[in-house]
C-alpha cells in the first residue's frame, strides 16, 4: 500500500544521502522525495512517498526515526490529510490544437504559465492522481517535457507536525 | 579574554576533549592530514597511542578494547587509505553495536571534492555502517562535535560514530568549551519500559508452560547479567545465549542450556522448536540464530525486549514489544515478578529438556592421536578457569571457541559475531590486553584467520602486550571445507592452503614466542607452558584434525529442529 511519510529532519549537509541510502541500503521503496527548509531554517521537512506491507511501513518509520538526523517521522495516512503535487508540462502546440490545450489545462485548473510561438508550458497542481490523469488527457506527441515535484503531504485539521 | 575558555588550536583542542572525555587509549596510524594531531599527542602523556600496523587493526583493536571495558575505543586514522583500510573494523563493530569513536583526517576544506592527495569521502564511505557520522568544517564546532560523537557511540543502541576532521581545522584556533552534557532533539533514545507492556509481559510469561530466556548482546552491551541472573532464577526458566550473548549468563549455570542457533546444542534448539513462550531479550532474531523464518518458534507467543525499536518485529512477529534499556527493564520486569508468588509449573518441560541434553551433542572422539581442536578449547577453559578474555577469528575455532569455553562472565568473549570479519581476533586480543594488561587474554584462531592481521604482532611487541594465541592450524578454510563437504559433493575449491608459513619462526621473526604441537598428549603441558610465560607473546601453532567438523549443524535456511548431527549420534525422531 502506499504510504505519506512526513519527516522533520535537522537541516544539515548529508541528511538526505542518510535517508535516501537507508532506503537503498534496506531495499525499500521510495516513490518520490520532496524536501525544503522550514519556517525555522534549522530544519528541514521532508515527504517520502513509499509502499510495503503494514510490517514494512513500520520498518521504513523505525529506521528512519533511529537516524540520527531526524528529529520526527509521521505517517500521513493514519489520519485525514491533503497531499498535492506541483508539475510543469511541456507541450508542442500546433495551430490545430491551441485552443484544445487550454481548455483542457482550465478544466484541470491548469495554468499556462509560458507561452511560446510552438510551445505552451502548462503548471498544475493536485494529488498524484490528478496530474496522472491530465498526462492521460494529453496526446503524447505533444508532450516535450515534464517536470514533477513530488508529493507533499499536510495533515488535516490542526494537528500539526512540529519540533 | 575569558580565563575559563583558552583559545586553543584544533589539533590542541582534539587532545583535549579526549582527555576530558577521560580517553586513556587511542588506536591509530599517522599520516599528513592528521599531523598537526600527532604533533598534539607527542607533547602529552596523558593520553597514550598505540601505533598500530595497519589501521584495520587499529578499528579492531578499539573495538577488543570496547567489548572488554564497555567504554568507547578510539581510532585516529588519516585521509584516503587510513580511513579506507579501517572501514573493515568500522563496519565489524557496526554489526556488533559495539562503541567506537573513530577520527579520520581529512584533507583541508579549501580543496575537499578536488580529488586533492589522499582525499576520499569518508562520510559517504563510511555512512551504511557507522550509527552516526560528523563533518567538522569549523574549528568551532570541533569540541561539541566530539562531544556529541562520544554520546551517540556509547548511548541508546550502542555503535561506531566517525568524526572527519579536515587538517585546517586542526590547525585554525577558538575558544576551547568541552560541554558537560548532550541534548540532541532528534537524538533520545528511549531508556525505561513502557510500564504497560512490562505488566503484560510479567502476566503473560506467568502463563507458559514450555517458556524459554533467549538473550543476545544487548544484554552484554547494556551490563545486564546481573539483572538477567535474577530474573532467570526468579522463574526457574531455561535460558539460551546467542553468540554475542555468551557471559551474560554463567554457562556452568543448571539453567543454562548452551548457545543456539546454527551451531547450537540440540537442546537449546529443540527447545526453541518447541516452546510456547520466547522471551528474547537483547537479541535481534537473526538469520543465524533463526534458520527458516516459516519454521521458527511455530508454537510460541514472544515478548522481545530491546533498545532499537527497529529490531522488534524486523524478522518475527511480537507479541509484547517492549522498548527500551534491558537493563532498566528487567529490573521493573523483576520488580514486578518478586511481588507475584505465582510461578508456573514447568517441571514436565525441564523433564524434556533434561532429555535432548543426554544426547550429549558435542561429544567428540576423545581417544584420536591427532589432535581435536574441541579438546584444546577445552583444555584451555580449564587450565583458565573459565576467567580468561577469549577473542576469536571467523570459522569453525570461533564456532567450537562458543562451544567449549564456558562463560561465566560478559564482557569475556569477544568475537565479530554479526560482519564475520576474519582478521578480527589478533588485534581485538591486544586491545583487551591493553585494557587489562593483567588478565590473560587468549587468541583463538585459524592459520586463515590470524594472517589477515598477523602484522599486528609487532604492536603486540611495542607495547608489551603478551597476549596467547591458539592457531587451530588445520591447513584449511575449516568452515568453507566443512560447507564443501556438505553441500558441495567435497569439491574443496581454493579451502586448503598448501602454502602455509612457519609459524614458530614467524612468531620468532616478530620477537615472540613461538611453538608447534604436533601430538593429542602434549596439548595440556603446552598450554601450560605458554600460560605460564605472563611477560611473553605466544603464538602456539596446533596441528589439528583436518577433517573435523562443528557439530550440530542446522543448513542455512532450514528449521531449527532439522539439525545435523555429529556422525554416530543416536538417531532420533526430530519434532
Amino acid at each position: 500500500m502506499r504510504h505519506i511519510l512526513s519527516l522533520l529532519v535537522e537541516n544539515e549537509a548529508g541528511a538526505l544521502s542518510r535517508i535516501s541510502g537507508l532506503f537503498s541500503a534496506r531495499g525499500f521503496n521510495i516513490e518520490s522525495l520532496s524536501v525544503a527548509p522550514t519556517e525555522d531554517s534549522t530544519v528541514s521537512r521532508m515527504t517520502i512517498v513509499t509502499s510495503g506491507s503494514a510490517a514494512i511501513i513500520e520498518q521504513i518509520t523505525k529506521h528512519l526515526n533511529k537516524l540520527v538526523d531526524v528529529i520526527k517521522v509521521v505517517d500521513l495516512n493514519e489520519s485525514d490529510h491533503i497531499e498535492r503535487e506541483l508539475m510543469l508540462v511541456k507541450v508542442k502546440t500546433l495551430d490545430a490544437t491551441r485552443e484544445e490545450l487550454m481548455r483542457l489545462s482550465d478544466i484541470f485548473r491548469g495554468r499556462i504559465i509560458d507561452v511560446n510561438e510552438n510551445s505552451y508550458t502548462i503548471e498544475v497542481t493536485g494529488n498524484s492522481d490528478k496530474l496522472d490523469a491530465f498526462l492521460k488527457a494529453l496526446n503524447p506527441d505533444l508532450i516535450l517535457e515534464t517536470v514533477r515535484t513530488g508529493v507533499s503531504g499536510i495533515a488535516r485539521g490542526e494537528r500539526a507536525i512540529r519540533v | 579574554m575569558n580565563k575559563s575558555k583558552p583559545i586553543l588550536r584544533g589539533a590542541e583542542i582534539f587532545v583535549q576533549a579526549l582527555k576530558d572525555e577521560g580517553v586513556k587509549h587511542v588506536f591509530g596510524y599517522p599520516g599528513g592530514a592528521v599531523l598537526h594531531i600527532y604533533d598534539e599527542l607527542y607533547k602529552q602523556t596523558e593520553v597514550e597511542h598505540i601505533l598500530v600496523r595497519h589501521e584495520q587493526g587499529a578499528a579492531h583493536a578499539a573495538d577488543g578494547y570496547a567489548r572488554a571495558t564497555g567504554r568507547a575505543g578510539v581510532v585516529l586514522v588519516t585521509s584516503g587509505p587510513g580511513i579506507t583500510n579501517a572501514i573493515t573494523g568500522i563496519a565489524t563493530a557496526y554489526m556488533d553495536s559495539i562503541p567506537l569513536v573513530v577520527f579520520s583526517g581529512q584533507v583541508p576544506t579549501s580543496v575537499i571534492g578536488n580529488d586533492a592527495f589522499q582525499e576520499v569521502d569518508a562520510i559517504g564511505i563510511s555512512r551504511p555502517c557507522v550509527k552516526h557520522n560528523f563533518l567538522v568544517s569549523d574549528v568551532k564546532d570541533l569540541a561539541s562535535i566530539i562531544k556529541k560523537a562520544f554520546y551517540v557511540a556509547c548511548s541508546g543502541r550502542p555503535g561506531p560514530v566517525l568524526v572527519d576532521i579536515p587538517k585546517d581545522v586542526t590547525a585554525n584556533s577558538c575558544a576551547y568549551d568541552y560541554p558537560d552534557a548532550v541534548d540532541m532533539r532528534s537524538y533520545r533514545p528511549t531508556v525505561k519500559g513502557h510500564p504497560g507492556q512490562v505488566k503484560r509481559a510479567i502476566k503473560l510469561m506467568l502463563k507458559a508452560r514450555k517458556p524459554m530466556i533467549y538473550t543476545g548482546g544487548g544484554v552484554v552491551l547494556s551490563d545486564a547479567d546481573a539483572e538477567l541472573i535474577e530474573f532467570t532464577r526468579l522463574l526457574g526458566f531455561p535460558i539460551t545465549n546467542t553468540l554475542m550473548g555468551l557471559g551474560a549468563y554463567p554457562a556452568t549455570d543448571r539453567q543454562f542450556i548452551g548457545m543456539l542457533g546454527m551451531h547450537g546444542t540440540y537442546e537449546a534448539n529443540m527447545a526453541m522448536h518447541q516452546c510456547d513462550m520466547l522471551i528474547a531479550i537483547g537479541a535481534r532474531f537473526d538469520d543465524r540464530v533463526t534458520g527458516d523464518l516459516e519454521k521458527f518458534c511455530p508454537h510460541a507467543r514472544i515478548i522481545h525486549i530491546d533498545v532499537d525499536p527497529s529490531s522488534i518485529a524486523k524478522n518475527v512477529p511480537v507479541d509484547v514489544p517492549i522498548v527500551g534499556d534491558v537493563k532498566h527493564v528487567l529490573q521493573d520486569i523483576n520488580d514486578g515478578l518478586k511481588n507475584i508468588r505465582e510461578r508456573p509449573d514447568i517441571d514436565g518441560w525441564w523433564r524434556q529438556i533434561k532429555d535432548w541434553q543426554s544426547m550429549d551433542c558435542l561429544r567428540f572422539d576423545r581417544d584420536s592421536s591427532l589432535i581435536k581442536p574441541q579438546r584444546v578449547i577445552e583444555l584451555l577453559y580449564e587450565l583458565t578457569g573459565g576467567d580468561a578474555y577469549v577473542s576469536s577469528d571467523v570459522g569453525q575455532h570461533q564456532m567450537w571457541a562458543a562451544q567449549f569455553y564456558k562463560f561465566d562472565k560478559p564482557r569475556r568473549w569477544l568475537n565479530s559475531g554479526g560482519l564475520g570479519t576474519m582478521g578480527f581476533g589478533l588485534p581485538a586480543a591486544m586491545g583487551a590486553k591493553i585494557a587489562y594488561p593483567d588478565e590473560t587474554v587468549v587468541c583463538i584462531t585459524g592459520e586463515a584467520s590470524l594472517v589477515m592481521c598477523i602484522q599486528e604482532l609487532s604492536t603486540c611487541l611495542q607495547y608489551r602486550t603478551p597476549i596467547k594465541i591458539i592457531n587451530l592450524n588445520n591447513r584449511y578454510m575449516g568452515m568453507v571445507r566443512q560447507w564443501q563437504e556438505f553441500f558441495y559433493e567435497k569439491r574443496y575449491s581454493h579451502s586448503y592452503m598448501d602454502a602455509l608459513p612457519d609459524f614458530v619462526k614467524l612468531a620468532e621473526s616478530f620477537g615472540h614466542v613461538g611453538m608447534r604441537i604436533e601430538k593429542a598428549a602434549d596439548v595440556e603441558a603446552a598450554l601450560k607452558e605458554a600460560l605460564a610465560m605472563e611477560d611473553r607473546l605466544v603464538l602456539m601453532d596446533f596441528i589439528t584434525d583436518q577433517t573435523e567438523n562443528v557439530y550440530p549443524m542446522i543448513a542455512a535456511g532450514k528449521g531449527q529442529h532439522e539439525m545435523h548431527l555429529a556422525p554416530g549420534s543416536e538417531e532420533r525422531e526430530l519434532a
